[in-house]
């Protein structure tokens, strides 16, 4: 039976959203407050979902223990109380959560893989949220 | 096609562990959840249903119908019960939060009218939950 799994995380993070090939009018215009020049920040939310086959021996499609580890690691040690604009990542991209979200779906697709990817989602506040489908595979097509 | 999703909750205590692995595995693999005097969860079940929508009800499905199926498959059946003891699926089966959406689809799925089911999501808290479509 195939069953999908999804674990939410949380980290504060800053980040200033301006394009370096826009003049400061136009980056006024296009990110309004989010261009301030010393930044601003969130409390994100992070939505990692997961497939797999549930393992009859454990009733589990992977261990919650070792993609709680791995996110830590990896993904949470990188955001946390961090300043986007500061990161590799973000050195060519403006760090809206658009980015944010490709960028730590390609961390988790790439690095863990105990279990299938298939969903990153991040509410940036509680009015939005961005979500995408992992990159490796069609689209489902109902996900309600 | 739409998509009607109902929410119920419940309360129940189990816990994770498997007779054929040695206490060391059963540790190893099921951590805190495999003390077998259990611990409990507020769980919050979303039942989606879809369909049609009747052109003489508006409804895609009568919700009192699906209220009552998901009341006494669910509701009844483990709210403040132990799920290894209590639910008999849970006999044999480790009650994950994965395999409490396959059981809870399985009791509603032959019971459903009109609407066909579309997916059990299972909150073990607000920071995990399970999802089954029916998949193989």
């Amino acid at each position: 039976m195939k069953a999908y799994l999804t674990r939410r995380y949380e980290f504060p993070a800053s980040h200033r959203l301006h394009a370096e090939s826009l003049s400061k009018a136009e980056n006024q215009e296009l990110y309004g407050k989010c261009n301030n020049p010393y930044g601003h920040g969130h409390n994100y939310g992070l939505y990692i979902t997961l497939s797999g086959q549930v393992d009859p021996a454990t009733g589990m499609v992977c261990n919650l223990a070792d993609i709680d580890e791995f996110m830590k690691r990896e993904v949470l040690s990188v955001f946390d109380h961090a300043n986007l604009n500061e990161l590799d990542a973000f050195r060519e991209t403006v760090p809206t959560t658009e980015n944010l979200c490709m960028e730590i779906e390609e961390m988790v697709r790439k690095g863990f893989t105990l279990a299938k990817l298939e969903r990153v989602k991040i509410q940036e506040t509680r009015k939005n949220s961005f979500a995408m489908l992992a990159r490796s595979q069609n689209a489902r097509k109902e996900m309600a | 096609m739409i998509y009607l999703t109902r929410r119920a909750d419940f309360s129940a205590s189990h816990y994770y562990h498997n007779p054929t692995f040695s206490p060391e595995e059963n540790q190893r693999v099921f951590g805190k959840c495999c003390n077998l005097n259990g611990h409990g969860h507020n769980y919050s079940l979303e039942v989606t249903v879809k369909g049609e929508v009747d052109d003489k009800t508006g409804f895609v499905v009568d919700l009192k119908d699906l209220k009552e199926v998901i009341e006494r498959e669910v509701t009844d059946a483990m709210d403040h019960r132990h799920l290894n003891k209590e639910v008999p699926e849970f006999r044999e089966l480790i009650p994950t939060t994965e395999n409490l959406a396959i059981v809870i689809w399985n009791r509603l799925q032959p019971r459903l009218r009109m609407a066909k089911l579309h997916r059990v999501r299972v909150y073990e808290s607000e920071d995990l939950y399970a999802d089954f479509y029916g998949e193989a």
